[in-house]
């Protein structure tokens, strides 16, 4: 592990256990390093777009506020004082929460997500919120009704998605945590593209209350860090059982650390036939390959399975996630908070404009296979069959883990695209998250891992675990990236002013 | 059609169809899926919270004592608990849902295949329950405006404190046949319903309300007519008024010749009929889906088995047992335990005295000064033992049955006991022999002729003297003895 010293370099570039062992040691505090962050945003963000609102006055506040904790000598967390980029999924209460779309322009929430509370008691300075694909409709930030988020590696680039603007956020420094949501791949998906570490934990292991919803059975909130420590420590601050979601589960495990540094030697580890697609880019392959050998070579013991029921989990979820998001999404209607089409003759003409308006091109896409999906007649053929689908890659993966500990594969099948690449095809689009989508269907976690660059761009290693299997899913993670060691910051030339 | 024809399908005999779909509050503290108070009548929006009002990020967590609500009103109903039931989502846009989808149940209800035996003018009649499932009632709109209603209105407010307040509907199957029955059956299930002290089922409140379905067929045919939805009945009358509207109008229909669309209908409780509803007020998919914030009810068998355990005394039992300790007729213990305040107000002043008396006063002379003074049973200011004390001081002979009413309606305005009102207004019944014989020797030396037809054998003529005693004396004599004196005057 990288025990960096105290150096030259700014508080910005450190992780964030790297940042408490010098508050720890008084070498630093939290608001120093929010100020580094906040100075790093200042310097970056007009080139990324990462950020949609940057909270500074407040950060500094709560900042200030862990260093007179620290100095009274009161009992802190391990991530007190480290600064958090989140994404604007999560409502906070009396900050602007858009979840990226144009129809909740104006929306401030009365209340916080359970997430941002367990934050906030945690120590954790909340930047601001970032940038998304509308209500995490997305992989690429393309479709936020804002602003693309650019990939810090390479600002012709997309950061991936929906979570972009956190993954591209704590690839540049501007934050050493974030928070993203994964209905799909969300999280993953852009930790891969900008060579971070992302997590989508076991679904329920996390409180959903105040996650804005896009499709319910399958949200999932979790942490994009820079490195494997810092993602378990980040879950193990959010983590556990809410009594607001009945969908939380009730007795979690919440301890994520302390096996964390025990190593693979013995783990049985799956490799999917079906995560190595024909479509997936030989880059990308090739330093999954590579990946799958150190492993071994790190004492895992590897053998090749076969779930064929991968095969449909992109189709299945391309039913069931529309299927809720078009329920979910009914409430935007002008009547209650967010944008209103004025001038309406009735209040059905109201709703109807309030929503051409204020939805994107993609959400009211999904909005309608959505409803089509769930129309009689087409219940059974459509959403039914998808549920049916889901289940048996639920059986199927279940069954695997009698064999395995863990299960791998890419993340992603490609490193990062330019942007407008894909904007126009929606197929194209959902291709890259073909590898992380059968993960959501069965509840499972699943963790991505830089694994090297092809063409000078990131490439992240997915491992998956059944349901509650987070601890040796670190494990696996935390001594792979060991023994690669953490990539090299993407240098995002700072903006000048024209 | 013919005349002869049209007169041949007036003639033929049709029989009503009539199933209803009960929708009831439950009285529980809290909302269905939150921790607002469901207390009726606060200002508007102030009984509301992120999830009720549907913010974006909130989940509906199920309210546990309304599970148990709806689980005993299923038991009371005979139904079977499902091990499993789920709630769905039942989407539809409309401003006063907050969600623009209600939670409900949908195929897997919580209670299904039960029965509830009503009595129709003295005939048992066992009416199928098809279920009983849990749902959250919506907000309610102001539509401001000159017809009152969504369409053509200028503006509208939306009150959200009902939104999110436990219902139960209770589907019957369609095994009721007349208006009359209609009107049995909803007031058992309500008597069954307070019985378990599991809602107010107060109708005028809108917390207890009816959709029915009503159709005809001619009589022997299996297959069902074309059914008719009532929407929103809130009252047993307009139930059995709307009912037998309706099954009346569809015979017209049919005997014109005409035919019968599948629609849902408004009853028009001013003018006494039904109407079409504009189509565009309800949609006709409401895309049904397991809902994923909310986890499927797992009902186990030790939960129900404590859950039947508990079961209070219900009304048909009730009845049972009190037509056996008490004599009374089925008709007027159907009375008393139809609401449990009556029941136990019965009960506390029957203890130890003639049922039959307590009975009569309970239902007669205590509902019309309720009445009359604009109480309820709830705020009734005449306590049980009071009444008692009242219906002793008649049983002693101490006042007359008719002095007695005079004591009662006193009592609905004075704090005073009985026996004190009677002291105070010198109501006390007379039966002393030699004040009354004074009186009696009066009435009969001034009615000789009515003395004369006595004596001639014509008996019948002593009420009249009686009646004469009793309006001299005001009231207070004790008649028994009047006649007596009376007949020994006479004779003697």
């Amino acid at each position: 592990m990288s025990l960096a010293a105290p150096g030259p370099g700014s508080l910005a570039d450190l992780t964030g256990h790297e940042l408490a062992e010098r508050f720890a040691s008084g070498t630093a505090t939290a608001v120093q390093a929010t100020e580094a962050a906040l100075e790093r945003i200042a310097a970056t963000d007009e080139r990324l777009h990462a950020f949609l609102i940057v909270t500074g006055d407040q950060a500094l506040e709560a900042a200030g506020a862990v260093d007179a904790a620290r100095e009274r000598g009161e009992r802190l967390g391990p991530l007190a004082g480290v600064p958090l980029a989140l994404k604007d999924v999560l409502v906070t209460k009396g900050v602007r929460t858009t979840a990226g779309s144009r129809i909740l322009d104006e929306f401030v929430p009365p209340y916080d997500a359970t997430v941002v509370r367990r934050l906030r008691d945690s120590g954790v300075v909340i930047l601001g919120k970032t940038n998304m694909d509308e209500f995490a409709m997305g992989s690429s930030t393309e479709n936020s009704g804002f602003e693309t988020t650019r990939n810090p590696w390479d600002t012709t680039r997309v950061p991936g998605g929906s979570s972009g603007g956190s993954a591209a956020a704590v690839a540049a420094g501007q934050a050493p945590l974030g928070i993203g949501t994964d209905t799909g791949g969300s999280i993953r998906q852009p930790a891969a593209l900008c060579g971070i570490v992302g997590v989508k934990p076991t679904y329920g292991l996390v409180s959903r209350y105040g996650l804005i919803a896009f499709a319910s059975s399958l949200d999932q909130v979790g942490p994009l860090t820079r490195d494997v420590r810092d993602a378990a420590d980040l879950l193990e601050a959010i983590c556990g059982h809410d009594p607001m979601d009945s969908t939380s589960i009730p007795d979690a495990p919440t301890d994520l650390t302390s096996r964390l540094t025990d190593g693979v030697d013995g783990l049985r580890v799956g490799v999917v036939k079906e995560l190595f697609l024909e479509g997936a880019e030989p880059g990308v392959l090739a330093r999954v390959r590579e990946g799958l050998e150190r492993l071994e070579r790190l004492g895992a013991r590897l053998e090749d399975c076969s779930l064929p029921s991968f095969e449909y989990a992109l189709s299945a979820y391309y039913l069931i996630a529309p299927a809720e998001c078009s329920s979910n999404l009914a409430r935007y209607d002008g009547v209650r908070w967010g944008l209103r089409a004025k001038d309406s003759a009735d209040v059905v003409e109201m709703m109807q404009r309030t929503r051409q308006t204020g939805f994107g091109a993609e959400v009211k896409r999904r909005v309608m296979l959505g409803t089509y999906a769930l129309s009689a007649g087409y219940y059974d053929a459509y959403y039914g069959q998808a549920q049916k689908v889901r289940t048996l890659v639920r059986r199927e993966l279940d069954a695997a883990y009698e064999r395995f500990d863990l299960l791998v594969g890419p993340t992603a099948p490609t490193v990062a695209f330019p942007i407008g690449e894909k904007a126009d095809d929606p197929l194209a689009m959902y291709l890259n998250d073909v590898f992380t989508i059968p993960v959501n269907l069965a509840g499972n976690a699943a963790i991505s891992v830089p694994a090297g660059l092809s063409e000078g761009l990131p490439v992240g290693l997915q491992l998956i675990a059944p349901a509650l299997g987070e601890a040796t899913m670190f494990r696996a993670a935390w001594a792979f990236e060991q023994d690669l060691g953490l990539p090299t910051r993407p240098t995002v030339p700072e903006e000048v002013r024209p | 059609m013919t005349a002869a024809v049209a007169e041949e399908a007036g003639a033929r005999r049709f029989e009503t169809v009539i199933g209803i779909e009960t929708h009831c509050e439950l009285g529980t503290a809290t909302k269905m899926f939150c921790a607002c108070p469901t207390v009726f009548g606060a200002a508007p929006n102030t009984q509301v919270c992120p999830v009720c009002l549907g913010e974006p990020g909130s989940l509906p967590v199920a309210n546990g004592r309304a599970v148990e609500y709806a689980a005993r009103i299923g038991l009371a109903l005979h139904c079977r608990i499902a091990e499993r039931s789920q709630f769905h989502r039942k989407n539809y846009f409309y401003p006063d849902m907050p969600k623009n989808y209600q939670i409900s149940q949908y195929d897997e209800p919580l209670c299904v295949d039960g029965w509830l035996d009503v009595d129709v003018e003295g005939e048992v009649r066992r009416i199928g329950i098809t279920r009983v499932h849990l749902e959250e009632d919506t907000g309610k709109s102001l539509h401001v405006g000159a017809t009152g209603r969504i369409h053509g209105a200028d503006y509208s407010l939306v009150d959200y404190n009902r939104a999110g307040i436990p219902l139960v509907e209770i589907v019957s199957e369609p095994d009721l046949r007349s208006a009359d029955e209609a009107r049995a059956y909803a007031e058992e299930l309500r008597a069954v319903l307070l019985a378990l002290g599991v809602s107010d089922a107060k109708l005028e409140e809108g917390s207890m309300r009816f959709d029915v379905n009503v159709s005809i067929r001619p009589v022997g045919h299996a297959e069902y007519g074309t059914k008719i939805e009532l929407k929103n009945l809130n009252s047993l009358r307009s139930l059995h008024r709307a009912v037998a509207y309706e099954a009346d109008r569809q015979r017209r229909v049919l005997a014109d010749g005409g035919k019968l669309v599948q629609e849902t209908r408004h009853w028009d409780e001013g003018a006494g009929r039904t109407e079409p509803m504009r189509s565009k007020e309800f949609a006709t998919d409401y895309r049904y889906f397991p809902e994923p914030d909310l986890v499927p009810i797992e009902a186990t068998a030790s939960w129900v088995d404590g859950l039947r355990a508990e079961l209070p005394e219900l009304p048909a039992e009730r009845r049972a047992r009190l037509m056996e300790a008490t004599g009374l007729p089925v008709k007027e213990v159907g009375w008393l335990v139809r609401d449990p305040e009556v029941l136990a107000y019965f009960q506390a002043v029957a203890d130890g005295r003639d049922p039959r008396v307590v009975a009569g006063w309970v239902m007669g002379e205590l509902q019309r000064n309720l009445r009359e003074f604009d109480h309820t049973m709830a705020s009734n200011p005449v306590k049980p033992e009071r009444l008692g004390e009242l219906l002793d001081l008649l049983a002693a002979g101490t006042v007359s049955a008719t002095a007695a009413k005079d004591v009662l309606a006193e009592m609905f305005t004075s704090e005073a006991s009985p026996a004190t009102i009677v002291e105070r207004k010198g109501l006390a019944q007379i039966s002393d022999t030699g004040e009354l014989e004074a009186v009696v020797g009066r009435v009969v030396a001034a009615n000789p002729d009515l003395a004369e037809k006595f004596r001639g054998g014509k008996r019948g003529v002593l009420g009249a003297l009686v009646g004469q005693v009793m309006r001299e004396t005001r009231g207070r004599a004790n008649p028994k003895l009047v006649s007596d004196l009376l007949e020994r005057a006479i004779t003697g």
